[in-house]
């Protein structure tokens, strides 16, 4: 008995070869050249990580977690904390989530659930998605220059009128959490919706015959079964637009006022981790820098946090369901 | 919307005896855009009876079946001319609101569609839309019993209902279906996704439905229509006006449709001289 050999199988199929070496070196390289690059972006995180840690790390000795609950920073005394901006950066952006994540999932909605004529559908979807393209400073001009006065009135009169409410509790001088929010909403708004489209667009045709076999109405198909099914897509798009406001950076240091204070009203100026670097890594000293590496690492960490869990809430609500 | 007049509605559907006509289809024309997809088709439904509905692709059996409970509605440029009667009403009817005629006419489709939630919530979701008010639990298990299903999920109701096989998805579709009770269930290939242990247990669980329910199928297979049936309709493509219309060509009690065919047509698709 012989056992067949490569050989054999040639002679068989005279139009059938082996793949050649040339066809080997390639498959080789190609295997080889996308495993190189997907562990440099492994590194280069890393790298990022223990570099900035790395010169934080002095002023990690110098003042401890007491940084991250003091509310001083004042550079002549030596006294530093990040408290308010802690604070502002996770105010502005769970308001911003609330806002740009109401509007976009309803977009959402809107351009999927046959509303409108598919190529009408496509050109809203394309403009939506333009305001993504529009830079972070020009958010910021328009902020200034058309967002505040406009809103002028409505926060005087909310302030007048219910001011014994905390979130009203001052009235807007110019520069402050609410029009920074606003603007991070706007920002965040075609990531929401796009994500969410997509998320609402794969859903399989069948599931939405299922609805209406059922003897749902439009809205009860929407709300009772294309949410849920798409939820899992839908919170990812939360989390996606979450992380973006929390790190966004110029359109904050020109609109949130830059004032080191805690306030829970919407209108009293505030400020935020990215900001604060943005604005004082200019004129830091040697007292200052490893001050703001350890800021940076604490933004670092909020939203490698915010990512990870909204990674892990993600795989753990999708498991155990075959597709 | 549960206060639609067919939900509420009183006609006296139970004083009707088993195989007279509780729904009457009448489909003089049915259009998608210009394309006329079904002509001249007048298939009468028998209370407790299977009718099943066979014949060749694109012979608007489907179209027919899916005329019956106005999802064709979903479709851009359906048209339906013609009239269904059920419960002394015209279906098609302006006053009268698709959905509570699909409250009242369940649906099994060709591929299974479970809804991406947990066994009981897929069952209890045409009760939750009628605001049912009594005990869900309860339906849940009646339908779930009804599907031949219980036995095999009932230690895992909160699990996702797409974690199970086709053929149990399959039958969770038709709990699902069957948990609002409706009178007349309709069932568009609901065998064609499965492998032949489970469109076994799918026939045999029809011919039980057929005790409380009235039923359509739709079948590509005649052998499963000569199984399960009690009335065949045969529909054909008629070509010769260019384009491709269906029509119902002959409609009989089962055996006698087998047996002995009126029509040529119906004779030669019955012996597979073509297809």
């Amino acid at each position: 008995m012989t056992i067949p050999t490569f050989s054999d199988f040639e002679s068989t199929a005279p139009l059938s070869k082996p793949p050649s070496s040339t066809d080997i070196f390639f498959d080789k390289t190609f295997r080889g050249l996308t495993h190189a690059f997907t562990l440099g972006t492994i590194l280069l995180l890393g790298y990022i990580v223990l570099t900035i840690g790395g010169k934080a790390l002095p002023a990690f000795s110098d003042y401890g977690f007491g940084f991250l609950a003091s509310t001083t920073w004042d550079v002549n005394a030596g006294q530093f904390g990040i408290l308010p901006e802690i604070w502002g950066t996770l105010y502005s952006s769970i308001l911003a989530l609330i806002i740009g994540g109401f509007f976009g999932i309803t977009i959402a909605i809107f351009l999927t659930q046959d509303f409108l004529p598919y190529k009408v559908e496509m050109v809203l979807k394309t403009i939506i998605e333009l305001l993504a393209a529009i830079p972070s400073v020009v958010y910021g001009l328009w902020g200034i220059f058309c967002l505040i006065p406009l809103i002028r009135p409505l926060a005087d009169f909310l302030h007048e009128s219910l001011g014994f409410i905390p979130f009203f509790s001052t009235s807007l001088s110019g520069p402050g959490l609410f029009p920074a929010a606003l603007v991070l909403a706007i920002m965040i708004l075609p990531t929401v919706a796009a994500v969410s489209q997509d998320a609402l667009r794969a859903i399989p045709h069948k599931t939405k015959e299922a609805a209406f076999g059922m003897g749902a109405t439009r809205w009860e198909a929407i709300l009772r079964v294309m949410l849920p099914t798409a939820s899992t897509g839908i919170f990812g798009a939360l989390v996606l637009g979450f992380g973006r406001a929390l790190g966004e950076t110029m359109a904050l240091a020109m609109l949130v006022g830059n004032a080191n204070q805690i306030s829970l009203s919407l209108f009293s100026p505030a400020n935020t981790l990215a900001a604060l670097l943005a604005l004082n890594f200019p004129e830091a000293g040697k007292l200052e820098t490893p001050v703001l590496m350890y800021a940076a690492c604490i933004l670092l960490l909020i939203t490698l946090v915010v990512n990870i869990a909204g990674s892990l809430i993600m795989a753990s609500t999708s498991s155990g369901v075959k597709r | 919307m549960d206060t639609a007049p067919l939900a509420t509605s009183d006609a006296p559907i139970d004083d009707m005896a088993p195989g007279d006509v509780v729904l009457d289809c009448q489909a003089d024309q049915i259009h998608y855009g210009d394309f006329l997809a079904v002509r001249d088709s007048h298939v009468p439904i028998r209370k407790n009876q299977i009718t099943g509905f066979i014949g060749p692709s694109g012979c608007g059996k489907s179209t027919v079946l899916k005329s019956i409970n106005r999802m064709n509605d979903l479709i851009r440029g359906f048209r339906f001319n013609g009239q269904v009667h059920f419960h002394g009403m015209d279906i098609y009817d302006k006053k009268v609101d698709p959905v509570s005629v699909r409250r009242n006419i369940g649906m099994v489709f060709q591929q299974p569609n479970p809804f991406s939630m947990s066994i009981y919530e897929n069952v209890a979701f045409g009760l939750r839309l009628n605001r049912f008010r009594g005990n869900i639990a309860k339906k849940v298990e009646k339908a779930l019993r009804g599907a031949a299903l219980w036995d095999e999920v009932k230690n895992k109701l909160k699990n996702n209902g797409l974690s199970l096989s086709g053929g149990q998805q399959q039958r969770l579709c038709i709990a699902r279906a069957i948990a609002t009770e409706p009178q007349v269930l309709l069932m568009d290939e609901p065998c064609s996704a499965l492998d032949p242990i489970a469109t076994r247990q799918i026939e045999e669980l029809m011919v039980q439905l057929k005790e409380r329910y009235t039923v359509a199928i739709v079948t590509h297979n005649m052998q499963q229509a000569q199984r399960v049936a009690d009335q065949t309709a045969f529909f054909a493509v008629d070509i010769s006006k260019g384009g491709r219309t269906g029509y119902l060509v002959e409609m009989a009690p089962t055996a006698h449709l087998f047996e002995n065919p009126k029509q040529k047509l119906t004779k030669e698709y019955l012996q597979g001289e073509f297809s």
